[in-house]
């Protein structure tokens, strides 16, 4: 018998690292994006040493989220099938927000959530990056016509902020569910903790222990 | 700061109200394109007020030198030999250069604060000390003239010579012109005097001459009188009908506040979630099934 507070391993410390680094990454591109996006927030570009600092290091810390991203698209591919249990589950999203869940199915390793966001991101930060490269002062836009700069630096805008709400709603989301984020820093998480929130992952990580 | 004797009506990424008390006549600078020798006193005037000096550069078939404008040229003539409609060759000249439109799409894509204004007389006035070297003024301006420095990685374009018109001073191209094709005063006298000269070319067989002043951009405070004002393409195509881009408009009209206020909204829908509906714990003590 498994006592409640066995710790099961929930991310490896390649996992974890990769992660953090897409957050390390993801913090600074935002920050910097978000001064050029409206003037409320531009004085986080003081937080780069200024306007010139902070549009020439937000495309350089782009390049590397996009880098790191993919590394962790890579290592997290397989846990991001969305199966019919993840479908029940998402038919009781209102009842799991608001606490009253109960007799939920048996989801795998991630419930649906985290899986729409892996695909969210997996559109988005690419997009970021491509519709970067074309607006990348003074590097690359001199070589693309003025008609697809436009296009690219609205898409930029547009997708950016698609991408920002995704991450706000992830990190409250972590926030949210007590346990989810040691299991991102530790990588550890109460076999209780799994049997709540992930009863399928439970299942497969305790088969053959009892 | 030289542009502490102008007014300043707009400044880009500024949502408070921008200096504005004093009241100061509008002006403009009229190329009457029908004088134009293609002399280019204009550009080496332009050079010698401003003190640039652009790198020697190639031929490119016309008589344009430099080919394009840049950082370092503010002004450029530009030439070309058309076929009129009426089957006559015409070598067709135009001063080109910043139309400091009153709706600018350069102010209104940049996204550092005060880094173009717009001054109560109508120049527009790139204030490089401000420039973050992004790229949006190239972005948003639909007349294409800003360019950035390869130096430095500021944005510069024509100032209407703003430092010479705050004491009092035609613009250097003005004041050079031998022919006085370029004429400087307020914008009222200057669509006044352009209409005397209108109704001359009319008279002289230039059916379609007319002014171009365009609407799309609010009208600008650099206009010209073309004799061919049907078809102002064929002075090195010269916008017909500018318009900002739907898209600049997009991005810096609807876009920016409404995704702006998203964010916080998405943000305070978390705080307020956590405080009345509280977290989601798994309870430890569940008991095995």
């Amino acid at each position: 018998m498994n006592s409640n507070s066995t710790l099961l391993q929930r991310h490896t410390p390649q996992v974890r690292a990769n992660h953090w680094f897409v957050v390390i990454a993801f913090t600074l591109v935002a920050l910097s994006g978000l001064a050029f996006f409206h003037p409320a927030f531009y004085f986080l570009s003081n937080l780069f040493g200024g306007g010139p600092w902070a549009r020439i290091l937000h495309p350089f810390a782009g390049v590397v989220l996009f880098l790191a991203f993919l590394l962790l698209v890579a290592r997290q591919w397989r846990h991001n099938r969305i199966t019919a249990a993840d479908r029940q589950w998402q038919q009781q999203m209102m009842a799991i927000m608001m606490n009253r869940g109960h007799d939920l199915p048996e989801i795998g390793r991630y419930n649906i959530g985290q899986k729409y966001l892996f695909r969210t991101l997996l559109v988005m930060i690419p997009l970021l990056f491509l519709t970067g490269i074309v607006i990348w002062q003074p590097y690359f836009a001199p070589e693309f016509p003025i008609g697809v700069v436009r296009l690219a630096v609205m898409t930029h805008a547009i997708v950016a902020f698609i991408a920002m709400i995704s991450i706000i709603v992830h990190i409250y989301a972590a926030y949210w569910t007590k346990g989810a984020i040691r299991g991102m820093i530790r990588g550890t998480v109460t076999a209780a903790w799994a049997k709540h929130h992930y009863p399928g992952w439970y299942k497969e990580m305790t088969k053959g222990r009892e | 700061m030289k542009e502490q004797s102008l007014n300043i009506e707009r400044r880009s990424a500024t949502t408070t109200p921008s200096p504005g008390v004093r009241h100061t006549v509008e002006v403009a600078k009229l190329i009457d394109i029908s004088k134009c020798i293609g002399c280019k006193a204009c550009q080496a005037a332009c050079m010698e007020w401003n003190d640039i000096r652009d790198k020697i550069g190639t031929c490119e078939g016309t008589y344009a030198n430099p080919a394009d404008l840049s950082a370092g040229s503010w002004t450029v003539m530009r030439y070309a030999e058309v076929e009129t409609k009426d089957g006559r060759l015409e070598w067709l000249m135009r001063k080109d250069g910043c139309m400091h439109c009153a709706d600018p799409g350069c102010l209104k894509s940049c996204p550092a604060p005060g880094a173009i204004v717009q001054h109560s007389n109508g120049i527009v006035n790139f204030q490089q000390e401000n420039c973050t070297g992004c790229g949006y003024c190239i972005t948003g301006c639909p007349f294409n003239i800003p360019r950035l420095s390869p130096d430095d990685h500021k944005a510069y374009k024509c100032t209407l010579c703003s430092d010479r018109i705050a004491t009092g001073m035609e613009p250097a191209c003005a004041k050079a012109c031998p022919t006085g094709a370029i004429m400087f005063g307020s914008k009222k006298a200057m669509l006044h005097h352009a209409e005397g000269r209108i109704t001359d070319l009319k008279e002289r067989g230039y059916r379609q001459a007319g002014l171009y002043n365009p609407a799309g951009v609010g009208g600008t405070h650099v206009m010209y009188v073309l004799p061919h004002a049907d078809t102002p393409e064929l002075y090195s195509g010269l916008a017909k009908d500018p318009q900002l881009s739907t898209l600049v408009l997009f991005w810096k009209g609807i876009a920016k506040p409404l995704m702006g206020y998203s964010l916080g909204l998405a943000v305070l829908t978390g705080i307020f979630h956590y405080v009345t509906v509280g977290p989601n714990e798994a309870d430890e003590d569940e008991t095995e099934e």
